[in-house]
């Protein structure tokens, strides 16, 4: 601070000065935030998992299927089975939600017009906001019986059944983001393309699709990261039993439904507790990861 | 008319509304074969909208009504039995602004020729023709597989001619093809419009007076929807018949 004598006259520090420095504070403090609990959050769940290095023998948690932390006289912790039920459930959801999604968005953006197109945006975001343990309880009471009747299965909790339910849920995520790329592509496109005698399909399928790649791919990884840290629905529907499926109508368990379903029986800094934090880990580093694929994708849309 | 040779494009009493707003006032105008005709006029005077009418590509909006007839060649283009697709394969359009495809050089020269079946064999014989006419064969011919977004604007533009000619169009339309060029890119084009006089029929917007007496044989002049005055470049210049082209031409309108 210089030792100059305020002006009155050009000191501007009025009300509006005051609010604006006291406005900017706070939008700071607001986005500082969120990246502080992300780094808390982080720690936190670092710090609890990590104590689990004693016990910690790679190839028994890579290299086995039998998670049996309760057991008395032989404690194991493999992942082997967890990993192959998320990995079946999500890549089963993604079978069915990519074409679903992308066929969705592909209509909303490119061939309805007016008021279908907005029913139809309206429709997709509301199937977006259906919790998902209203999902979870359609795949217990309404697809369950129906897989055993259609399949004769003596259980309909499994692969399909939560296959299926996630990638319902994951699709309406997919088709806005999706929808969003197509709709980045310049009209400009379109209009050079049709000018020249395309049809619309040929048009989307030449023009509008190659450019919009990057932006699709980008949606498709998020619906893979939104399948993978589903946990309510996969526990309802998945029938929660350690398994590595051999079918679609095997029941199977998610990484993300063991921790829901285990963390609250067990003793806080126990081997289990501890190995939960550590399959914790393993999923924030994996959605993580996705995430950032995604972006660096969208990223790489904007720039060229 | 004296002037024999047989219309390319006619306008039959054409009129066109955006909505309820009426745009084209009952437009009767022939478009001579292989000649450049230009068309001027103020702002918002129609321009656009009855080049666009040629091969109706307004109606990707899906507003647009129309009365009367438009003829390219002597089909009615609005007539439900003649083909859309035909239509745009014979009637080649240029946009204000270089609006080339996200796509390699070949691909964009190449684009409406996959898009209409043409042979594989053919592609390279046509792609090589198509830049050499527009005269980007060797400024290219060497990185014909990189973007076309890598492109100046000018050799861009250059490149949205060139990819209309492998499907042999007969007429093209160009709206206002220079206005997003610097003067030696507008030269340029300019150059290479008058070189394809004869072997198409060119129908030309522009704002710029000057382009419209070097570059074409035929004016037409249009103010508020309607078609004022249709005569040799040379003469609309010279001696207006209508009292408005007069004062368009010296300048008394914006
Ligand atoms: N998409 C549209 N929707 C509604 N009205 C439009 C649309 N496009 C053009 N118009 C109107 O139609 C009239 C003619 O427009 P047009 O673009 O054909 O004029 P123009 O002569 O090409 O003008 P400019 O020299 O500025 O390009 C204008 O009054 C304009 O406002
Ligand atoms: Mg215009």
């Amino acid at each position: 601070m210089t030792d100059r004598k305020a002006d009155p006259a050009v000191d501007r520090r009025d009300v509006a000065w005051w609010s604006d420095k006291a406005v900017s504070v706070l939008v700071f403090l607001g986005g500082i935030s969120a990246i502080l609990f992300i780094i808390g959050i982080f720690v936190f769940i670092t710090r609890e998992g990590f104590g689990f290095g004693e016990h910690f023998k790679a190839g028994e948690i890579f290299g086995s299927t039998r998670w049996a932390p309760t057991s008395d006289s032989n404690p194991t912790y493999g992942i082997l089975a967890l990993v192959a039920g998320t990995a079946s459930v999500t890549g089963l959801a993604m079978l069915i939600a990519v074409p679903f999604s992308l066929g969705a968005a592909i209509y909303i953006a490119e061939f309805a017009k007016g008021r279908t197109r907005e029913v139809l945006k309206v429709l997709v975001e509301m199937l977006a906001a259906i919790p998902s343990v209203v999902w979870g309880f359609i795949g217990l009471t309404i697809m369950n019986p129906l897989i055993i009747q259609t399949f004769d299965v003596p259980i309909g909790l499994c692969v399909l059944n939560s296959g299926l339910i996630l990638g319902l849920m994951a699709a309406p995520i997919m088709t806005t983001i999706a929808e969003d790329a197509l709709k980045a592509v310049p009209d400009s496109y379109r209009e050079a393309a049709e000018a020249l005698g395309a049809t619309r399909w040929q048009v989307t399928r030449r023009v509008v699709l190659p450019a919009a790649r990057q932006g699709l791919l980008a949606a498709v990884l998020l619906g893979v990261g939104r399948g993978f840290g589903e946990t309510m629905a996969v526990l309802m529907a998945s029938g929660h039993s350690i398994n590595l499926p051999t079918s679609p109508f095997d029941s199977v368990r998610a990484l993300t439904a063991t921790i829901a379903a285990e963390l609250g029986e067990t003793a806080v800094g126990s081997p289990h507790y501890q190995a939960l934090f550590m399959l914790g880990i393993l999923l924030f580093a994996v959605t993580f990861l996705i995430n950032l694929a995604a972006d660096l994708i969208v990223r790489g849309i904007r720039k060229g | 008319m004296a002037d024999q040779s047989p219309a390319a494009v006619e306008f039959a009493d054409f009129s066109l509304w955006y909505g309820t707003f009426q745009a084209i006032y009952g437009v009767d105008l022939a478009v001579k074969e292989g000649k450049i005709t230009s068309m001027i006029g103020p702002s918002g005077c129609g321009k656009s909208t009855l080049l666009r009418s040629v091969n109706r590509i307004n109606e990707r909006l899906g507003y647009v009504r129309t009365e009367g007839h438009v003829r390219v060649l002597g089909h009615d283009v609005y007539a439900a039995e003649n083909s859309l697709v035909q239509v745009r394969k014979q009637v080649g359009m240029v946009f204000q602004r270089p609006n080339v495809l996200p796509l390699s050089i070949r691909d964009n020269i190449l684009f409406g020729h996959r898009l209409h079946d043409g042979g594989k064999d053919a592609e390279d014989a046509l792609l090589e023709s198509a830049l050499r006419q527009v005269l980007l064969w060797d400024d290219v011919k060497d990185r014909l597989n990189r973007r076309a977004q890598g492109l100046s604007l000018e050799q861009q533009q250059k490149l949205c001619i060139a990819r209309l000619l492998p499907v042999k169009p007969r007429i093209l339309l160009m709206d206002e093809p220079c206005s997003a060029l610097d003067p030696k890119g507008t030269e340029a084009v300019e150059e290479l419009i008058w070189e394809l006089r004869g072997a198409y029929t060119i129908l030309l917007v522009t704002h710029n007076m000057a382009q419209a007496r070097r570059a074409s044989e035929e004016c037409v002049f249009m103010l508020m929807g309607k078609l004022i005055e249709h005569t040799a470049t040379d003469q609309m210049f010279v001696s207006p018949r209508c009292p408005e082209t007069a004062d368009y031409i010296e300048g008394r309108y914006g």
